[in-house]
C-alpha cells in the first residue's frame, strides 16, 4: 500500500523502532531562540555532554528584542539577560548565532527559509510552537519543550509516537482579494482549537498548489492553533524555485539529486489518511476574528455572534467570556469594530509578500486619526529588502511606524504591547487574553484587511477604500 | 542522572492535598536562565506563613516528602520538580500525582512513590510524634518504611516498569537515547550530503 507523504518523510528519519516504544527520530535541523533554550544548555553543562550536531543547529534572537533602539544594550533586565545567555551559550557550545544588529537575524520561522535552511524531506524542531511554518517545503517540522530541546542539542534525536495522518484539501481557488490566513483562519472557525490532535496535516488540493511558497509558510505556520502536530505541504516547482540560490540551499550535482529526491515526496495515489476535510476555496472570504481564541472567527461581512448562536454548552460559556473579555457586543457589524492599534508582522505574516500587498493597499491612502500601524518586518533581511523596494517610504508616508525584526507585539514579550481595553488587528496568530499586552483585545486578520482597517479605522477589507479618498 | 537505589532520610509531614505545579512554584520564579536554584521559589507563598511545616527547625534538612492526595496537578511547569531537587527532596510520596508532574520526576531523577493513603496517613503521624524521624525508601524491592519495633511501618509503594528501570540505572531520557547512540551514529553515516548544514569549513 502506498504511504503519505508525512509516512515517507517520517519513514527515512526512524533511527530505531521497536515495538511498544517511540521511534527514535533523527532530527536534520534545531532552531534555537533565547527563551526556551537556557536551561536546556545549562542541563548539558551539569552533565557534562556536548551539542551532538552543532552544524545541524542555528540560533537567533527573536522573542525578546526591541523593535527600537536595537542597536543600544536592551533595557528590560529580564530580556538583556536572556539574550546575553543565549550569546555566552551559542559561544560555549560553538552554535552558530544571528544576534541583533546581524543581517540574518529575525523570527527563527523566517530566518530558517530564507537562508535555505529549510528543505523539504527534513525533521525540524524548535523550541516553539510555531516551527510548523516549515512544513510548507514539505519538512517534519513542529514545536518541542525545554527538556526536548535539551535531548535534540545532546543527541540530535527525539523519542516520538508516531502521529495519525490527515488531509485537508481545498479544491477550486481563492477568490480575489483573498489570501491563505482568510483560508487558515476560515478552517480552524470549522474545526476548533483542537480537530487536529494527534495528526501531522497535509493541506492539498488547487488552492494550495496555487499558493506562493509565503502563503504556504503562513497554513502550515497556523497548523498548531487547530491542534495539530505539524502541517505539511508537499514540495513542488513553487518549492524548489523558492530554496534554489538561497544561500544554504544545495549546489551544482547535490541541487540535482536533492531536487530528484524531493520530487518524490508526494502521497502515493494509494494510500490513505486517518482522517479527511474537504474544503471549497470558492467560499472562502476576508475573515477575522471576534473572540480569544483563533477558531472564535467569522467573515469580514459578518456580526459578532451572540452567545446563544452556539448549541454546545461549553462553547455558549466561552463566547460569553470571550464577548465580555473583547468587550463587543452581539449583533455588531465586524466592520464598525474601531481598531487603537493595526499590527502587521510575525512569523504567520510578516514576510516580504505581506509587506508588499500592504504597501500596495496603504499606498495614497493615510492612516486614520485615532488608529496606530505598527510594521515589523520578520527579519532584518526582509526589512533592508522592503527598505531596497521602498515600502517603508510607503509605510511612513501613510504614518505607519516601520520598525527592526522580531516577534514584537504578536506576543508582548518586548516593550510593543497592548494597553488593558486597546484593540487591535493583528496579522499574527493567537488572540488568547492577555497576549499582545495586559488587557489587550486582538482580533486576527490578513495582510490586505490589516492595511485597509489602518486606513478606515474599522475592520475593513481593501474592496472599502475605494469609498476612502486617497 | 545517579542511580536511585534505595533512600534514607528525614521525613516531612505535608498535611495537604491538591498541591498544585502552581503552589510547588509560582510563575514568577520561571524567568530565570538557570536549570538551578529554584529552591528559593519551592512553596513561596506558603513559606511567608511562619506556621508552614517547612519553617519547622524540627524538619529541617529533611529529603522525603509526604503529602496528601493529587500532589503536583496543574501546569507542567518542569520547575516544580527541580524546585523540589534543588530544596533536597530525593522522593515525594503520596497516594496521588498529577501525570505531568510524575513524568516530569522520573526525567529528572525525583522518585514519585505511589501508596496507599492509609500509609501517608500513619507516615504523617509518625513524623508529627518523632520530628526528624527517617524514612527509608527502596526502590529495587517497592518498599517504605520508618519506626521501628510494634509500631513499624512497612509498606509497598506503586511505580511503573519503565521508569523504576529508568532510576535504578541512573538514565535520563537522555541518558537512553546516547545509550543507542552506535544506532545513530549509523543512522548519520547514510544521510543524503545534500542535506544543509548550518557550519562550514
Amino acid at each position: 500500500m502506498g504511504r503519505t507523504l508525512s509516512e515517507k518523510v517520517w519513514d527515512e528519519h526512524v533511527v530505531r523502532s521497536t515495538a511498544g516504544e517511540p521511534d527514535l527520530l533523527y532530527i536534520d535541523l534545531h532552531l534555537i531562540h533565547e527563551v526556551t533554550s537556557p536551561q536546556a544548555f545549562e542541563g548539558l553543562r551539569l552533565s557534562d555532554r556536548k551539542v551532538r550536531r552543532p552544524d545541524l543547529t542555528i540560533a537567533t534572537e527573536d522573542h525578546n528584542v526591541p523593535t527600537l533602539d536595537w542597536d543600544k544594550p536592551i533595557a528590560d533586565p529580564v530580556s538583556r539577560t536572556q539574550v546575553e545567555t543565549l550569546r555566552k551559550n551559542a559561544e560555549e557550545f560553538g552554535v552558530r548565532l544571528h544576534p541583533l544588529g546581524d543581517a540574518e537575524q529575525g523570527i527563527v520561522h523566517v530566518v530558517g527559509p530564507q537562508l535555505g535552511l529549510t528543505q523539504p524531506g527534513m525533521t525540524i524542531v524548535c523550541g516553539d510552537s510555531h516551527t510548523s511554518t516549515h512544513g510548507a517545503f514539505g519538512a517534519i517540522a513542529f514545536g518541542i519543550g525545554t527538556s526536548e530541546v535539551e535531548h535534540v542539542l545532546a543527541t540530535q534525536t527525539l523519542m516520538q509516537d508516531k502521529p495519525k495522518t490527515m488531509a485537508v484539501t481545498v479544491n477550486g481557488a481563492l477568490p480575489d482579494g483573498v489570501s491563505a490566513k482568510d483560508l487558515i483562519l476560515t478552517l480552524i472557525s470549522k474545526t476548533g482549537t483542537g480537530g487536529g490532535q494527534g495528526y501531522i496535516v497535509e493541506y492539498r488540493g488547487e488552492a494550495i498548489r496555487e499558493l506562493s511558497m509565503e502563503a504556504r509558510m503562513t497554513i502550515c505556520n497556523m497548523s498548531i492553533e487547530w491542534g495539530a502536530k505539524a502541517g505539511m505541504i508537499a514540495p513542488d516547482e513553487t518549492t524548489f524555485a523558492y530554496i534554489k540560490d538561497k544561500p544554504e540551499a544545495p549546489k551544482g550535482a547535490e541541487w540535482d539529486q536533492a531536487v530528484a529526491h524531493w520530487k518524490s515526496l508526494v502521497t502515493d495515489e494509494d494510500a490513505t489518511f486517518d482522517k479527511e476535510i474537504v474544503l471549497d476555496a470558492a467560499e472562502v472570504t476576508p475573515f477575522v476574528t471576534w473572540g480569544t481564541n483563533p477558531g472564535q472567527g467569522v467573515p469580514l461581512g459578518a456580526a459578532v455572534p451572540s452567545p446563544d448562536d452556539f448549541e454546545d454548552a461549553d462553547e455558549k460559556i466561552a463566547a460569553e467570556k470571550a464577548l465580555t473579555y473583547m468587550g463587543l457586543e452581539a449583533g455588531t457589524p465586524m466592520r464598525e469594530v474601531h481598531i487603537d492599534t493595526v499590527f502587521l508582522g510575525s512569523c504567520t505574516n510578516g514576510r516580504m509578500e505581506d509587506l508588499r500587498t500592504a504597501a500596495d493597499i496603504i499606498q495614497g491612502h493615510h492612516v486614520a486619526e485615532g488608529t496606530r500601524f505598527l510594521v515589523v518586518p520578520g527579519s532584518a533581511k526582509v526589512r533592508l529588502q522592503a527598505e531596497e523596494e521602498g515600502l517603508h517610504k510607503i509605510f511612513l508616508d501613510a504614518g505607519a511606524e516601520w520598525r527592526g525584526a522580531g516577534c514584537s507585539m504578536c506576543l508582548g514579550m518586548n516593550p510593543d504591547t497592548l494597553a488593558p481595553g486597546e484593540r487591535s488587528a493583528s496579522t499574527s496568530n493567537r488572540n488568547f487574553e492577555g497576549r499582545q499586552g495586559k488587557g489587550g483585545r486582538t482580533h486576527l486578520v490578513s495582510p490586505e484587511v490589516a492595511a485597509a482597517t489602518a486606513v478606515r479605522g474599522t475592520l475593513s477589507s481593501p474592496a472599502d477604500l475605494t469609498l476612502v479618498e486617497a | 542522572m545517579d542511580k536511585f537505589t534505595t533512600h534514607t532520610g528525614a521525613g516531612v509531614p505535608l498535611r495537604r492535598s491538591n498541591v498544585d505545579t502552581d503552589q510547588i512554584i509560582p510563575a514568577v520564579y520561571l524567568k530565570r536562565v538557570t536549570r538551578t536554584g529554584f529552591e528559593d521559589g519551592l512553596f513561596a507563598a506558603w513559606r511567608n506563613d511562619p506556621t508552614f511545616v517547612l519553617n519547622n527547625e524540627a524538619y529541617a534538612g529533611a529529603s522525603v516528602l509526604v503529602a496528601g492526595p493529587d500532589f503536583g496537578t496543574g501546569s507542567s511547569r518542569e520547575h516544580a520538580v527541580w524546585a523540589l531537587m534543588d530544596y533536597g527532596f530525593r522522593v515525594v510520596i503520596s497516594s496521588r500525582f498529577g501525570d505531568i508532574f510524575r513524568g516530569n520526576s522520573g526525567k529528572a531523577g525525583l522518585l514519585a512513590a505511589k501508596v496507599d493513603e492509609k500509609v501517608v496517613q500513619k507516615l504523617w503521624d509518625h513524623l508529627d510524634d518523632n520530628p526528624g524521624a527517617q524514612i527509608t525508601v527502596d526502590l529495587e524491592s517497592r518498599t517504605v518504611r520508618a519506626g521501628e519495633g510494634p509500631d513499624a511501618i512497612e509498606d509497598s509503594f506503586d511505580i511503573d516498569d519503565y521508569t523504576r528501570w529508568r532510576l535504578l540505572e541512573g538514565l535520563d531520557d537522555i541518558g537512553i537515547t546516547l545509550s543507542h547512540e552506535d544506532d545513530i551514529a549509523a543512522y548519520e553515516t547514510t544521510r543524503p550530503s545534500f542535506k544543509p548544514v548550518t557550519q562550514h569549513a
